[in-house]
């Protein structure tokens, strides 16, 4: 794994989080991705390179053709990074719930 | 089991939701913000100073487990009791910039209340790192803990 990359960089991008999203739904070649953007076909397959080497793509071959396709397993660490915000205010406030329900029986 | 806390953060929006329902009447949840000793307990900070009214500030101050001491602070915009505040939030001395924050007190049932917290901050990016963060101390932790452990066995 190359720890170059982290996917917070990653999909810091919109041009990337666009690539995921189009790719979530299903496999794609480069060429096929290239084609749904504006951008210069190098800028895709750099875009490409980053997102592989954070493993949130994966590269499939079929054939001659090299197909890529999302790493489910990666893609729910995304999704879960926001887990550990809502934890800690989770805690807070089930500390401020506790300390005032014996505020209120303190009463 | 639904969660008590909720956070909405839509992709690409400098803002977030926070969302908690307490089991608790709506002025005991107020005043758990407006009494600095009850702030310092659930909040796990050093209030050094909480002037609730417009144009009032407030101070905290945090000591880590290190000892380094981390202060964050801002000013009051609006403070309706049982109703709303308006503040700004700062983390001093991080490149987290200033935060707005409108936190909305909603009484659902005589012994249930809701919180909004309604967060928006400079840029996106920004708004991503904050909520980044709590998952970068873990990392940083987790890393801690394998440099005690690893320094104990030489």
């Amino acid at each position: 794994m190359n720890l170059r990359r982290d996917v917070f960089q990653a999909i810091a991008d919109p041009t990337r989080r666009a690539i995921l999203l189009l790719v979530a739904s299903q496999s794609l070649t480069a060429g096929a991705i290239a084609s749904n953007f504006d951008t210069a076909r190098p800028t895709v397959s750099k875009h490409l390179q980053i997102l592989t080497e954070c493993e949130l793509l994966e590269q499939k071959q079929n054939g001659r053709e090299i197909y890529y396709q999302t790493n489910a397993k990666k893609m729910k660490a995304i999704a879960d990074f926001i887990e550990p915000f809502r934890k800690m205010w989770d805690d807070r406030f089930n500390k401020l719930e506790s300390i005032m329900k014996k505020y209120k029986s303190k009463k | 089991m639904e969660q008590k806390t909720k956070i909405n953060a839509e992709d690409g929006k400098q803002e977030i939701m926070i969302t908690r329902e307490f089991d608790l009447p709506l002025e005991l949840l107020f005043k758990a913000y407006a009494e600095p000793e009850i702030v310092e307990q659930w909040m796990g900070t050093k209030v050094l100073k909480l002037e609730n009214k417009k144009h009032g500030g407030y101070q905290f101050e945090t000591t880590d487990p290190k000892g380094n001491k981390h202060g964050f602070s801002g000013v009051i915009h609006e403070f309706s009791p049982n109703k709303k505040i308006t503040r700004t939030f700062e983390m001093e001395h991080t490149p987290f910039g200033v935060q707005l924050e409108i936190l909305a007190f909603e009484e659902l049932t005589d012994d249930t209340c809701r919180l909004n917290m309604h967060v928006i901050y400079e840029s996106v990016a920004q708004r991503d790192e904050v909520l980044k963060l709590p998952f970068a101390q873990g990392i940083n932790m987790a890393h801690n803990r394998i440099q005690d452990i690893v320094s104990k066995l030489k």
